[in-house]
């Protein structure tokens, strides 16, 4: 890594940011631009880490991101949330039965006990609020995970978090006969705590703690051993496979006020943690030996940060299942939209992976009638064009 | 490619003439270097990675004839050594000819093809979670696959051309989607990952709307399993591989040369972007070809470059090791899927994981080198 951090921290580099954020008295350590190469990925010698495509930016000249000025992120950001309000508001209006909008509205209000009101006051609303929270959590794991593993390949579920749950949730099935939603959800989360705990533990040990490959290999390498283990009960046992198969799809139907309530305090908690470690994440993306010069404890901010995507991630897996893509996508658009400031991919990536969810939610409710389609299909489904045109459109290589 | 051929003929340096000629010489940081000349060809040998491939492939050779003793009907190692050589009984013939050499060949194929593809991706990435699993080659014909079985209601034989058909569609959907003038590996990977999402969302799609029966045998295949297969799965393995393995060691003797950056790497006569499109072409081809035939056996392709990369040491991409322990995980694995809980075979998707995991989690905690990337 040595090597690849001196013009990091060119002063021309630093000013042009500080006046970009609009703050210039911003220091240099949360202000200093992680360059393109952000990651040099995960600690590969300074070599050029991609094709060519991206030359290291010269210093001065504003770099491609959609939105350049704090202003402009800041609106950005506002018509963003206006855009997830619209969404949310489709997502209680429409559904498999066609209910007209005044009766929706009404039953926002008053409940009059007819199968109309029922249908939004117990199914949808909570339904959307579950989608609003679990969308959140992913876009917010999947950008800190970026962070601090500094890989830009790290979804939420490098740390263990999805293979800890899935085996937890198998188990569940097959030795204790588990089959309710709302019976996974503990299970489920004390899986992914679980795992990740572990995957934390092992990537810390030998020399160097907790190092970004250290860890993203430990995961990924955890995740292979558990996924393996629940893949052998499955295999030996037609019943579970049966129940599980559903979990596996990962879906937001089905799931009463209970489970939104019991996993809402995590979300809310993970999410106040996301956004305070939005400053350390700048630091961490210097590489730690400039962090940790920069005064930044560098194995602390790992831990607490990777705690925040466990709480985030662990409470949207037991709530919703396993929904891929989500977390790993959602913080590149960020990326490209407000450039690689944590302090602003952080906000975006809250916003934009509920927008998507929620917006996937709504139309698999509504292409399938009278049945519905799974929402990590739909989001994989609506998410990946449009991320594949983002990809050859923009040079999205900067992290 | 025809400039870069013949890069190896060059006149050699002046400065050191020994070190052109046969032998062995200590290179300057202190690993023992093999070198081969014969006319205009001459190849260059780390000896540590020379080691570590010849005992990968001898313990690979020994469990590989130790499976072909196992099973519900036990043969002496006499026995199949016999049989192999055509002296044998005629009731061992079958059994060892059709039922387990072609399932121990596939095995060995199949894992030698996931180590050597898997250590291609790491390398042009620089990053060891870009293994072929991620970028939606394996997860084009999971999806292929599991819509043969559970909609087609396709036999075996059905299902792997399906997969194929999957596993090559997918990897050239890829590379077209990924093409900008040039194919940028980063690019490359991130499109993989949005194709992998969808062809995962296909495949769940379809289980959750399958006979519970059909969504078993769908699961069994999606776990990677080397049952019943015979020797027209070696075949095509065999020739792929034989293409494709001079292939890559073809073009990555120019991988040194790119890590010194693109601009020096022209100067030196090895076009990057060709070499580098070119690698990941043939990788894809690997790891499709892999996946027709086992069906996408996970873990290998991630876990056998980095092992290598560990035992190698220095900044070698150890391609060649990787492959030979790829093949050692896969036979040993099968062979633990096989007996761990007789007379049911387990698929060797499952048992690669559970032996390959531990070991890389030791090997990283014992690590000396800090941040040794992909």
């Amino acid at each position: 890594m040595t090597a690849t951090w001196e013009p990091l921290l060119s002063p021309g580099t630093a000013l042009t940011d500080a006046r970009m954020f609009g703050e210039p008295n911003t220091d240099v350590s949360t202000a200093a631009d992680p360059r393109p190469g952000m990651t040099t990925v995960a600690g590969a010698p300074p070599a050029r880490p991609d094709s060519g495509t991206a030359p290291a930016r010269p210093a001065g000249r504003p770099r491609r991101t959609l939105l350049a000025s704090g202003w402009s992120r800041a609106g950005g950001l506002l018509l963003a949330v206006a855009v997830l309000a619209v969404v949310a508001v489709c997502s209680i209006a429409f559904g498999s039965k066609p209910i007209p909008f005044g009766t929706v509205w009404d039953a926002l209000w008053h409940n009059d006990g007819s199968n109309d009101h029922l249908i939004v006051r117990d199914l949808r609303v909570p339904r959307t609020l579950l989608g609003l929270g679990v969308g959140a959590a992913l876009g917010l794991a999947g950008a800190i995970m970026q962070g601090v593993t500094r890989n830009p390949l790290a979804d939420p579920g490098i740390l263990g978090v999805d293979a800890g749950a899935a085996l937890a949730v198998v188990l569940a099935i097959h030795a204790f006969s588990v089959t309710t939603l709302g019976g996974y959800v503990w299970f489920a989360f004390g899986g992914a705590a679980l795992a990740s705990a572990a995957v934390y533990l092992l990537g810390s040990l030998g020399r160097g703690g907790a190092t970004p490959v250290k860890l993203a290999l430990a995961g990924a390498a955890l995740s292979a051993l558990l996924r393996s283990i629940s893949s052998a009960v499955l295999l030996l046992d037609v019943e579970t496979l049966d129940q599980f198969r559903f979990w596996l799809a990962g879906s937001l139907a089905g799931r009463g006020p209970d489970i939104v309530a019991g996993t809402a305090p995590f979300v809310v908690a993970g999410i106040v943690m996301a956004l305070l470690s939005a400053r350390t994440l700048n630091t961490l993306s210097l590489g730690d030996d400039v962090a940790r010069a920069l005064g930044v404890r560098v194995q602390l901010a790992r831990a607490t940060s990777s705690l925040a995507v466990v709480v985030l991630c662990g409470a949207a897996t037991a709530a919703a299942g396993p929904i891929g893509f989500v977390g790993l996508t959602v913080p590149h658009v960020a990326r490209a939209i407000c450039g690689p400031d944590y302090r602003w991919i952080l906000p975006w990536s809250l916003v934009l992976a509920p927008t998507l969810l929620l917006g996937a939610d709504t139309l698999g409710r509504v292409v399938a009638r009278p049945g519905e389609i799974e929402v990590g299909v739909i989001t994989a489904f609506v998410g990946a064009p449009f991320f594949i045109a983002l990809v050859r459109r923009r040079k999205l290589a900067s992290l | 490619m025809d400039a870069t051929i013949d890069a190896p003929a060059a006149p050699p340096p002046t400065d050191r003439p020994t070190a052109r000629a046969t032998g062995v010489t200590r290179a300057p940081d202190g690993s023992l270097v093999v070198r081969v000349r014969r006319g205009r060809l001459s190849a260059r040998l780390d000896a540590r990675s020379v080691a570590v491939t010849a005992v990968a492939l001898g313990l690979a050779t020994l469990v590989f004839a130790w499976s072909l003793t196992l099973g519900d009907y036990p043969l002496s190692l006499g026995d199949v050594v016999r049989t192999l050589v055509g002296q044998g009984e005629q009731r061992h013939e079958f059994i060892v000819r059709t039922l387990r050499l072609p399932r121990g060949l596939t095995g060995l194929l199949v894992g030698a093809s996931l180590g050597l593809a898997g250590a291609v991706f790491q390398r042009i990435m620089r990053n060891p979670l870009a293994s072929p699993d991620l970028i939606g080659i394996s997860n084009g014909a999971a999806a292929a696959a599991v819509f043969v079985i559970v909609v087609l209601g396709g036999s075996s034989t059905e299902v792997t051309w399906g997969a194929l058909a999957g596993a090559v569609g997918t990897g050239a959907a890829i590379h077209l989607l990924a093409y900008k003038r040039g194919i940028s590996g980063y690019r490359l990977v991130l499109v993989g990952v949005a194709v992998t999402a969808m062809m995962t969302s296909i495949t769940s799609y379809l289980l959750t709307r399958a006979e519970i029966y059909e969504a078993q045998r769908a699961v069994v295949w999606l776990t990677g399993s080397l049952n019943a297969r015979g020797w027209d799965h070696v075949r095509p393995l065999t020739v792929a591989l034989a293409v494709l393995l001079p292939a890559v060691l073809a073009l990555a003797r120019h991988l040194r040369v790119l890590d010194l950056g693109d601009d020096a790497a022209r100067g030196l006569g090895a076009r990057a972007d060709r070499v580098r499109s070119g690698l990941l072409l043939v990788a894809t081809a690997l790891v499709a070809v892999s996946v027709a035939s086992a069906g996408p056996v996970s873990f290998v392709a991630l876990v056998a470059p980095q092992i290598g990369r560990r035992l190698v040491g220095g900044s070698s991409a150890a391609l060649v090791p990787s492959a030979a322990l790829g093949a050692l995980l896969l036979v040993a694995s099968d062979l633990v899927a096989r007996r761990v809980v007789a007379p049911t075979e387990l698929p060797v998707g499952v048992v690669t994981a559970i032996l390959g995991a531990p070991y890389l989690l030791i090997l990283l905690a014992r690590a000396n080198r800090i941040g040794s990337a992909g």
